[in-house]
């Protein structure tokens, strides 16, 4: 890009221009070389270079300064808050079951955890358990989110590093997935399919062929990235020995999920205080002594096996039964019926209310427009979604909205760890550790 | 008034009282609870304005041990009360000793807390010390949790920084002061984390709105939700 400089007026897009805190470059590709051989080096010696918010390499709108001494980066300030779409704000005006919709969009690439984890609030406020297949569906569909999380995970670094195939394939079989989703509850993402009580409805008549097709298939899938990238020269230098951050650290910075596995502590949240009954399945959990962006590469990649033995055990658990409470003042009134026309209210149940019985009428409209009143009180719940430890801090007054929910977002806290692992290293493994974290601005800035 | 009507009160003047609360309103100009049947007016508790009450000890499992270890090395009065919910632990205690306790949680050999898991806020407007400041610790050691929380009014929300003992707080402590306007004492540079850096107002305390707020796009402007469509 070139300067344009007709007249007085200060060009924010010109390619240099000074300012009180010195020379500012704007850089949109070209070379590198070239432009640092125009600064001074005596005088200039530590260059601030502004990454982001919009770059592709940062994962969505991250925005790292770094103070850079020729390639070695001697500071990094992660700064966050592009996203922030106020979801927490937002939940306080709307009732308990409709907070689902919301909360399932913070991390849009984990939404059945973010779902599952605020219904588990919500039950434990209510004091409510949930039907055994509602149960088993959701260990499914979140070990299946997990798979497209962290295929995300391993398609993204790979195009950051270069790996474009890597990308290609991560994508192609997270695609299998989405499929999945959509065929389970109508949408790829933000589903709002875990609801406070249960599911919104049951698995597909089809739903277990797709899913066993799918953990027949994933398998050699996994074969292909190994194959692809374990071996391959350019990935290990660019992964091994980069991004380091041990055990200690991660307990000091709150850093969870498959980065502090890959430090070597086996803490998953799904062992160590399982939820929605985890600990009836027989699964490891994989963890790695690097402590390096390759370490997590590695762990995610035996995570995926795991979940996927989780998902063959889960298809075997699945009993016929109920996915919703009983209990007609929780449970949401309408069921979802594919008619003619796509997805929509059960036409039995509009009968019903329409035509048949007043009071199934009046209850509908006061469960739907008010919502169930939730008891007083406050409950933290946490699980193990793909970046870490998902936890819900929610409060009730016992009104029928939330009076105050936190999300406990690991893109949010592992991200406050980005310093640590890129300040002495060079500029090129800050974009390598900072992958390896996995964030999610999502879920990140909420 | 002459009592505390939290029990969390520290010296702050018995007069002063959050102004200008609005209560948050429903969609379509419901001035109400919106309830239509009028069974939902019998209830009239206001459970978050209450007194703070100490659940009876024994508190039951490892909770006596925890509150116990905590008293031995702080004092008998570093607990203000000890609140048993749903399995739940939270000790409240006073905004001027998170940095100590947080300390000793983490560090007794029989307390080991070595995780921050979350800091938040929430605002109880109804209550003269009405920003809380909520703590969740974990300990990986013995496989426990336990929630700290602490109270602050309005005239004085000063909270000791836990980013000493726990480096995660960091964040946390910056998103608590950015929504709800908790000043962290000793927290190395308390700025606003989500929100632009000038932006005015705390947006998660209940009588800031939802909406309403002056955006730079065009002149636009956005009501709150309870003027936005209205069927009177």
């Amino acid at each position: 890009m070139t300067a344009t400089d007709n007249g007085t007026s200060a060009d924010a897009y010109a390619a240099e221009r000074d300012t009180t805190e010195g020379r500012v470059y704007t850089v949109t590709g070209g070379d590198w070389d070239e432009l640092v051989a125009s600064v001074d080096p005596v005088s200039e010696e530590r260059l601030i270079v502004n990454l982001g918010p919009q770059h592709p390499s940062t994962h969505g709108v991250l925005r790292l300064v770094c103070e850079l001494e020729g390639e070695t980066v001697r500071s990094v300030r992660p700064i966050v808050g592009y996203l922030h779409t106020g979801i927490e704000k937002n939940l306080e005006y709307r009732n308990w079951t409709q907070g689902t919709t919301f909360v399932t969009r913070a991390d849009y690439l984990a939404p059945i955890f973010n779902e599952t984890a605020y219904c588990l609030a919500v039950e434990k406020l209510l004091g409510i358990e949930v039907p055994r297949r509602a149960d088993v569906i959701r260990v499914i569909m979140m070990e299946l989110n997990r798979i497209s999380s962290h295929l995300v995970a391993l398609a993204t670094t790979g195009m950051e590093l270069g790996a474009l195939s890597m990308m290609i394939y991560g994508f192609r079989d997270r695609e299998k997935i989405l499929d999945i989703f959509e065929a389970v509850c109508g949408l790829r993402m933000n589903m709002a399919y875990v609801r406070p009580g249960g599911l919104a409805q049951d698995l597909p008549r089809d739903g277990v062929a797709m899913i066993r097709e799918f953990v027949d298939y994933m398998p050699q899938g996994l074969d292909d990235y190994e194959g692809l990238l374990t071996g391959n020269a350019i990935w290990q230098e660019r992964t091994q020995g980069v991004g380091y951050l041990d055990v200690s650290g991660c307990l000091a910075l709150g850093v969870t999920g498959p980065v502090l596995r890959s430090a070597g502590l086996p803490w998953d949240l799904r062992k160590t205080m399982p939820y929605c009954g985890y600990e009836e399945y027989d699964f490891e959990v994989p963890v790695h002594n690097g402590a390096d962006a390759w370490a997590r590469y590695v762990v995610r990649l035996e995570e995926i096996r795991q979940s996927l033995r989780i998902i063959d055990q889960g298809l075997d658990k699945l009993e016929p039964g109920p996915v919703m409470v009983e209990d007609k003042k929780i449970a949401w009134p309408a069921q979802l019926a594919l008619g003619a026309d796509g997805m929509g209210n059960s036409l039995n149940h509009i009968r019903h209310i329409m035509s048949q019985s007043m009071e199934a009428l009046i209850h509908h409209f006061k469960l739907v427009t008010e919502g169930f009143r939730v008891p007083a009180g406050q409950v933290y719940t946490a699980i193990e979604a793909p970046r870490g430890e998902l936890g819900i801090h929610a409060v009730s007054d016992g009104g029928t909205r939330p009076f105050r929910v936190h999300m406990r977002e690991p893109s949010f806290i592992n991200l406050q760890s980005i310093p640590a692992l890129a300040e002495g290293g060079l500029l090129a493994d800050v974009i390598a550790g900072g992958a390896s974290l996995d964030p999610v601005m999502g879920g990140c800035d909420r | 008034m002459t009592s505390d009507p939290t029990g969390t009160g520290s010296a702050a003047p018995d007069d002063v009282q959050p102004v200008g609360i609005q209560r948050p309103k429903g969609l379509f100009g419901v001035a109400d609870t919106g309830d239509t049947s009028g069974f939902g007016g019998l209830v009239q508790a206001q459970p978050t304005a209450g007194d703070l009450v100490s659940t009876p000890e024994p508190l039951g499992g490892y909770f006596d041990e925890v509150v116990a270890a905590l008293r031995e090395s702080l004092g008998d009065d570093i607990t203000r009360a000890c609140v048993v919910d749903r399995g739940e632990l939270t000790i409240h205690i006073a905004p001027d000793r998170v940095a100590d306790v947080c300390k000793t949680m983490r560090d007794d050999e029989s307390l080991r807390f070595e995780l921050c898991n979350s800091v938040s806020g929430v605002d109880y407007p109804d209550q003269r010390n009405r920003l809380h400041v909520v703590y969740h610790l974990t300990s990986m050691t013995y496989r426990r949790r336990v929630r700290l929380e602490t109270a602050v009014g309005l005239e004085h929300p000063v909270v000791q920084s836990a980013t000493a003992i726990y480096p995660t707080a960091d964040w946390q402590e910056r998103e608590a002061y950015d929504m709800f306007g908790v000043v962290f004492e000793g927290h190395p540079h308390l700025t606003r984390i989500l929100m632009p850096d000038d932006w005015e107002g705390f947006p998660q305390r209940k009588d800031y709105p939802l909406g309403g707020i002056a955006v730079e796009y065009k002149g636009a402007h956005i009501p709150p939700p309870d003027e936005r469509r209205a069927y009177k």
